[in-house]
């Protein structure tokens, strides 16, 4: 176990060297500078302010030594400092990362939690009208973009009815203590929560169904019925513990690709999370900023594969961790 | 040089009439009756970076810093100087000192007085180093005098009436010298929690979601500002702004955040007020910028074949949905001094004449390809060059749109010099030296700085006529200079203006006095008021 441990670490460092040499000549091949932008916003700099600014933003040393120094920094801790932010870019992504996180983690919980449900569900009256309609249900969860569900989603329920507020994560300048301010941030995220959701929802619905049907045919499960388990206790001791196994391997996917996938939510919501952060460094050409939300992704990545491979063993005793 | 005796009468006349002024202008506002207090809402995109707008032009932070910061002046709709922490000030008679009579009792907002050192440290290490705009604007100022603390002398090497012009909150900002003598301005913490001298004062900021201020009890102009709280909210989706204007979550919103195809159905709910003034500040102006390096481009026929192939009113009327007007000259018609069209050669929709031009520049019908690079900021720029598209196939050439992001567009036009024409949004600013100079002027042509002379525009007439009148003293000389800048513009044609763009502030009928000056929503709020029952 420790040995796994060791082994997965180290080659967490090695993808994140190749993220940050990747991603840094990748970078550079673009177009345009930071300070090509800053000139830009105001339409008014010359050509001597720019120099300066090159110089003291280090975007005026070679490729090469750029990279180096860049390495050597986060080897060291640091990651950088953003210059249009005025603060350290560990600063500015840590900012960021609360509102990404919560929206994550809820929406991840939401969609298992229900998807699976509605999978068992379906899986048990298969074939049955109740899982057409609910299939039916599924399908047009699944096909609706994001972005759609979110705007309709908002103009019921925070335009005509008012039940949640339109956008943000909290009240500005609302009271403080840790109670109201944790309702304040639940009202805020239900809608970007379930608009999220609806899509992965349809995913663990599906995906559920067809494991359990699966499992259903099993040995051990007449096995179970044979010696007069209870049907609550077969669905739910014996045979959803293995159904769940590509449901907990698309939720650790589905962790990964919302850190960077959940712009959309962000943007429509006005979420303050990192997903919008990178967007908006893309165009900045803000990239000690842009590298820095990678490499803390990358850890968040690192590590909740790390937990699914875990979790994985935990529910079916066969899986083994070797090296 | 010297100055006549008109215009020493009228510079003196200028302090006078400042300094009887006690506050501020009253004619514009609309008295808050009692209805104190209060909270306005107040969405902008994108988020601002910092909290100061002296080292930086950008839009976001001009809006929200000049609500905690002051400058030596206002302007009201006419770009007369109205006082803000300079009371008066006196020209001298060669029109290079200028002395700036600062406002007494001013307190910054952690009580420490606000005195001349404040205005000498600001102007000569921040405005004029790092301030993209400033760095012009204060070119010539060699030193700050500060014989007493409420008096600031500014000694320039030629004089600078553009200056005067330029002196407001929303881009030459105040900073305390206190707080920032002796450390590097642009990662100083303050410019994350700003001590200023405005109306409101600094509560917290969430970068990407909002930035809380409340009311500067001490504030120098007594009895405001009227609001308890002000609260700006940054959101960047264009449809849930429209949403929360029509929930009533958001008071008010400005520039051109607002879906323009969105604004007829809010105004016809009639619950809300929509205003195009208060960008006088900014003059926004949609143009075709021609890259005089091009071979085909530097022919000045096909320049005005393409300009009779465009119908402007059309774009006015679809691509704008009216807001904005046709564009007959480079300066923006708002800039009501100096904008003239009399004898401005015209370029009237036509595109007979254009094919009859093009032919005698050398191109047969369907012979002719071009590529335009529409400015990638805000979606005007794209739809104009689509239309261009379809307009200039009426007339036999071909347009090929090309799009890229704004930093790819900034570093092909003005570093690479790829390209044959753009279609881009120029601000001209509060007086053509500010903006409009550094399109036309051919010292300004620098490879590598954005939005300088893009076409690269190289005439010794032009430049004299720039040089002069950024020197000149006497309006009405300045007047006829701008006269001949404009006829000049229109013949020689390096740039084509298409519309005078027209932004839109949007507000609840619950807000009041939110417009009241040239800087519109970028002013500093002290007046504005909610009446809380509508």
């Amino acid at each position: 176990m420790g040995h796994y441990l060791r082994n997965r670490l180290l080659q967490a460092v090695v993808v994140i060297l190749i993220i940050i040499v990747g991603n840094f000549i990748l970078l550079n091949a673009v177009p345009g500078d930071l300070v090509d932008v800053l000139a830009g916003r105001g339409g008014d700099m010359d050509a001597d302010l720019m120099a300066s600014l090159r110089a003291r933003f280090g975007l005026d040393d070679p490729l090469p030594i750029r990279l180096l120094d860049y390495i050597r920094n986060v080897l060291t801790g640091n990651l950088g400092y953003s210059w249009p932010h005025s603060q350290p870019v560990l600063d500015v992504v840590l900012q960021r990362l609360p509102a990404t996180t919560l929206l994550v983690i809820l929406s991840v919980i939401t969609s298992v939690f229900i998807g699976t449900l509605t999978g068992v569900f379906a899986a048990r009256k298969a074939h049955k009208l109740t899982d057409v309609i609910l299939s039916m249900v599924v399908l047009v969860c699944y096909a609706t973009p994001i972005f759609l569900t979110a705007l309709a989603l908002m103009l019921i329920f925070s335009v005509q009815l008012g039940w949640f507020p339109l956008s943000g994560l909290t009240t500005a300048g609302a009271e403080e203590g840790i109670l109201a301010t944790a309702a304040d941030m639940g009202r805020h995220l239900v809608l970007p929560v379930v608009s999220l959701s609806l899509f992965y929802v349809a995913i663990y619905a599906r995906l559920s169904r067809a494991s359990m049907l699966q499992v259903l045919t099993q040995d051990y499960v007449r096995t179970a019925r044979a010696k007069g388990v209870s049907e609550r206790g077969v669905i739910l001791g014996h045979a959803l513990r293995n159904a769940l196994l590509p449901v907990i391997t698309m939720a650790g996917l589905q962790i990964t690709e919302l850190f960077g996938g959940a712009v959309l939510t962000e943007t429509i919501f006005g979420l303050p999370g990192v997903g919008r952060l990178a967007y908006d460094a893309v165009f900045a050409r803000n990239f000690p900023l842009l590298l820095g939300i990678l490499i803390v992704c990358s850890f968040i990545i690192v590590i909740v594969n790390l937990l699914v491979d875990l979790l994985y063993m935990k529910l079916d005793p066969r899986v083994e961790l070797t090296k | 040089m010297t100055l006549t005796r008109r215009q020493m009468l009228l510079s003196s006349l200028s302090t006078v009439a400042l300094a009887t002024l006690a506050g501020r202008p009253a004619w514009a506002t609309i008295d808050p009756v009692g209805h104190e207090g209060g909270t306005l809402t107040f969405v902008i995109s994108p988020s601002p970076q910092i909290l100061t707008s002296a080292m930086t032009t950008a839009g976001a932070e001009q809006v929200v810093s000049a609500k905690i910061s002051d400058s030596l002046f206002t302007y009201d709709f006419d770009m007369n100087i109205q006082p803000q922490l300079a009371t008066s000030y006196d020209v001298s008679e060669d029109g290079k000192t200028v002395t700036f009579h600062l406002r007494q009792g001013v307190k910054w907002h952690d009580g420490t007085p606000f005195t001349s050192r404040d205005v000498a440290y600001t102007c000569m290490k921040v405005w004029k180093v790092l301030h993209g705009r400033g760095r012009t604007i204060f070119k010539d100022v060699t030193e700050v005098q500060t014989p007493d603390d409420h008096t600031a002398v500014f000694v320039m090497t030629a004089p600078s009436p553009g200056m005067l012009k330029s002196l407001a909150a929303q881009q030459t900002q105040l900073l305390p010298a206190h707080l920032y003598e002796g450390t590097d301005p642009m990662t100083n913490p303050y410019n994350l929690k700003p001590v200023g001298t405005g109306p409101f004062k600094f509560v917290s900021f969430v970068s990407g979601d909002n930035l809380v201020l409340e009311k500067n009890e001490d504030y120098w102009d007594a009895g405001k500002p009227h609001l308890d709280k002000l609260v700006f909210r940054f959101v960047s989706d264009p449809a849930t702004v429209t949403a929360g204007l029509e929930s009533g979550e958001f008071d008010l919103v400005n520039q051109s955040l607002l879906p323009k195809p969105d604004l007829p159905r809010l105004e016809a709910s009639g619950k809300f007020d929509i205003t195009t003034k208060g960008y006088e500040f900014q003059n926004e102006m949609q143009m075709i910028e021609f890259n005089l390096d091009d071979p085909v481009m530097s022919n000045p026929k096909v320049r005005e074949a393409l300009a009779y192939a465009i119908d402007k009113q059309w774009l006015v009327d679809n691509v704008f949905f009216g807001y904005g007007k046709v564009a007959n000259t480079p300066l923006h018609y708002q800039l009501t001094q100096l904008y003239d069209e009399t004898d401005v050669p015209r370029y009237d929709y036509d595109p007979m004449k254009a094919v009859k031009l093009l032919e005698e520049a050398g191109y047969k019908r369907g012979t002719l390809e071009l590529t335009v690079d529409p400015l990638p900021y805000g979606e005007y720029q794209n739809m104009t060059a689509n239309y261009l598209r379809e307009a200039f196939r009426g007339i036999g050439v071909k347009l090929t749109v090309r799009n890229e992001d704004f930093a790819g567009f900034v570093k092909r036009v003005y570093t690479d010099r790829d390209f044959q024409f753009t279609v881009n949004l120029l601000t001209g600013g509060s007086d053509p030296t500010i903006g409009t100079h550094r399109t036309y002027w051919s010292k300004s042509f620098a490879k590598g700085v954005g939005f300088s002379n893009g076409s690269h525009y190289d005439s010794p007439e032009m430049d004299k006529i720039l040089e002069a009148a950024s020197a000149e003293m006497d309006e009405e000389k300045r007047i006829g200079l701008y006269h001949a800048f404009q006829k000049l513009a229109m013949t020689d044609l390096p740039v084509l203006p298409l519309v005078a763009v027209e932004s839109v502030t949007v507000a609840n009928k619950r807000v009041h006095n939110h417009t009241i000056n040239a800087h519109g929503t970028y002013a500093d709020f002290a007046e504005v008021w909610v009446d809380p029952k509508a």
